[in-house]
């Protein structure tokens, strides 16, 4: 009897918790059901969408599921219609955007890809995208080679074979790694070209940046490369690397940010690896969300709809990119915040667009 | 009636079995055609080139199966000086005694360990121990990954062994040393002549589990796409490239891991009904 009592008064607890949670929040759209919304795709931003879902949890009620399965898949998820977005690293190709229904790309933050490396009493490496491209085409072999003595002269580099690391699985960290190689050395382009997984001819491969760092940080003589945030968070020594003004960056937020001052085309498809503007980490990327601009499909309701834009607008909150930088990532710079928003106006339920067209955004 | 009953519901769980069975093998030949139809099968098991540059697609299974095999031979020959001791000492010598239940019940244990603290102790112990005896300077590759292999599949081979050993009858045990044979001399006489079809099956069965691991292979293998050229060097499993690459992969490179998948099943399916005919023999002597 007891016990009875006692499961009873929890399951009262649990109803009424969920009521709190149905009608609670909402605080940027006032009183639409609580929705849960789902996406899939890229590994890279999670830890940033881990903190920011949940702030948008906490604030509006809405749960967000992600499930960081990697950006191919995830866009092949939002083609089979089964979730409301997909995370990439990497925008969608022409052909890719002729191949589905019209999409609308939104940058949530950035990072970029840093060098790691292994060496015995070597703080500082300096590198070249050129040099960069020759390790890991097997062409420059050896750790003392003059290229590299060149490059930095105040450090002794050991006469051992260099050991390059790469990405076993397919990843948006290497495409964004092989985008800036292909841009910076013509023999990579013409050999090898940039994609999710590239025929390294050298050295050896390990699953995700996990694997990838820990090969890394336990192998003497060895170079890798490894997500930003993954790095920062982890404390492994990374390379500063000369950008296309030769000025010899090392990545953080500010050098990250510094890459997308230039041009963004107002659908913010743009690779911003090897950026020439003062002050940018040459191998830096937006990482994107991408969904449908016709938001009726496989039956989701207008409600759905209207939780997932909330999402994405509170993505491009001050609040929500504030903390990109708690979590080792970069910030969305003005522009592409503002071309984003534009974007958001174009999305449309029954081919009748949801958001005002014009004035604030926030307002309905 | 309940009688009748019973009886279909027996009959409807056994066809599930081979239903599920017949459907995962339908659903990998659909799935596997783009890429047996694209390069040709014979093609697509000698090719060497996994290429996934746009424009010039081109995948061959050569490489994992290679080290696919390279691996689980390797693991098969360094689990037997482990696994046949167990299997003597829990048989024969100390047959029925307490030791030897803790003995078989200890190597049984390390069948439930899951793969991925195999290879995580593989990844931080086994690994900088290669590279300190300057084996290998990576210290990933076959080798490795081959050792751990070779101790997860102590407890398979060992424990079905044992039990073949048990199974010698004492008749012809006690005639040998009626005779005046030591027991080493049994063991080579008497033993392995009457169980060894049966420790020779327990052996293949083990393989079968070997050939499948994915988890542990993928973190010690290096998992490069080519075939290794020397023991120490890297390589890549079968099961472990459709690990890597599955998540990403679309259209043609998917069909081609399915492919390959299909082959890992039919391998593996072929060595094991080789293990169970074995056993069948050895049930008859």
């Amino acid at each position: 009897m007891k016990r009875m009592k006692k499961a009873l008064s929890s399951l009262t607890l649990l109803a009424l918790a969920a009521i709190l949670v149905s009608c609670g929040g909402n605080g940027i759209t006032g009183n639409r059901k609580a929705q849960s919304i789902s996406g899939a795709g890229a590994t890279f931003p999670l830890p940033f969408y881990n903190v920011v879902f949940e702030l948008f949890s906490d604030l509006n009620g809405d749960a967000v599921a992600y499930g960081g399965i990697g950006s191919g898949s995830g866009v092949r998820n939002l083609r089979d219609q089964v979730v409301d977005f997909a995370g990439s690293d990497a925008f969608l190709s022409d052909k890719e955007m002729q191949e589905m229904d019209d999409v609308i790309h939104i940058p949530t933050c950035m990072g970029a890809v840093v060098l790691a490396y292994n060496l015995d009493g070597v703080e500082n490496l300096r590198l070249t995208g050129t040099v960069i491209a020759d390790i890991f085409a097997g062409k420059i072999t050896q750790w003392d080679d003059p290229q590299l003595v060149a490059l930095n002269p105040s450090v002794v580099l050991p006469s051992e074979p260099i050991i390059p690391v790469f990405r076993s699985d397919g990843s948006g960290t290497t495409y964004v790694f092989t985008d800036y190689l292909t841009k910076v050395s013509s023999n990579w382009a013409a050999q090898y070209g940039a994609g999710k997984s590239v025929n390294f001819p050298t050295g050896q491969a390990a699953k995700g940046n996990p694997g990838v760092a820990a090969i890394v940080s336990q192998t003497k003589n060895t170079i890798g490369y490894i997500g930003s945030e993954f790095a920062f968070a982890q404390k492994i020594p990374y390379a500063t690397i000369a950008n296309a003004r030769g000025e010899f960056i090392e990545p953080s937020p500010t050098s990250i940010s510094a890459a997308a001052s230039g041009d963004i085309p107002s659908d913010t498809r743009v690779s911003i690896t090897n950026s020439d503007a003062k002050g940018a980490y040459p191998i830096s990327t937006f990482t994107w969300i991408i969904i449908y601009k016709e938001q009726n499909y496989a039956k989701r309701s207008k409600e759905q709809v209207l939780a997932l834009l909330d999402l994405l607008k509170f993505m491009l909150s001050e609040d929500a990119q504030s903390h990109a930088t708690e979590v080792h990532y970069a910030p969305l710079p003005a522009r592409a915040i503002e071309l984003s928003k534009e974007n958001l106006r174009t999305v449309t339920y029954n081919s009748v667009p949801i958001l005002p067209t014009v004035g604030g955004l926030y307002e309905r | 009636m309940s009688d009748k009953l019973y009886r279909v519901l027996l009959i409807v769980a056994a066809i599930i079995v081979p239903l599920v069975c017949g459907g995962i093998l339908y659903a990998l030949a659909t799935d596997a055609y783009e890429a047996f139809n694209h390069f040709g099968f014979f093609e697509f098991l000698t090719s060497t080139d996994w290429n996934y540059t746009e424009g010039e697609e081109h995948y061959g299974a050569l490489p994992f199966i290679t080290g696919t095999l390279m691996t689980s031979l390797l693991a098969l020959i360094f689990c037997i000086p482990f696994s046949l001791p167990v299997a003597l000492f829990v048989g024969e010598y100390f047959k029925d005694t307490k030791v030897a239940a803790i003995l078989s019940t200890v190597t049984d244990l390390l069948a439930g360990i899951p793969s991925i603290i195999f290879g995580l102790w593989g990844f931080y112990t086994l690994r900088p121990l290669v590279m300190a005896l300057n084996i290998s300077p990576q210290g990933s590759g076959v080798l490795t990954a081959s050792l751990v292999l070779a101790i997860m599949i102590v407890p398979y081979a060992a424990s079905l062994s044992a039990e073949f050993i048990k199974m010698v009858p004492n008749d012809l045990k006690e005639g040998a040393y009626s005779l005046g044979a030591t027991r080493a001399e049994v063991i080579r006489r008497v033993v392995f002549p009457v169980a060894g079809s049966g420790i020779f099956s327990s052996y293949v069965l083990a393989i079968g589990r070997a050939l499948g691991e994915t988890m542990t292979v993928t973190m010690l293998i290096g998992n490069t796409n080519n075939i290794p050229q020397s023991i120490t060097a890297t390589g890549n499993s079968m099961a472990s490239i459709i690990a890597n690459q599955f998540g990403e992969a679309g259209d043609l490179r998917l069909s081609s891991l399915i492919a390959i998948g299909l082959i890992l099943f039919l391998i593996t399916a072929i060595i094991n009904m080789i293990g169970k005919l074995m056993i069948k023999r050895a049930r008859i002597i």
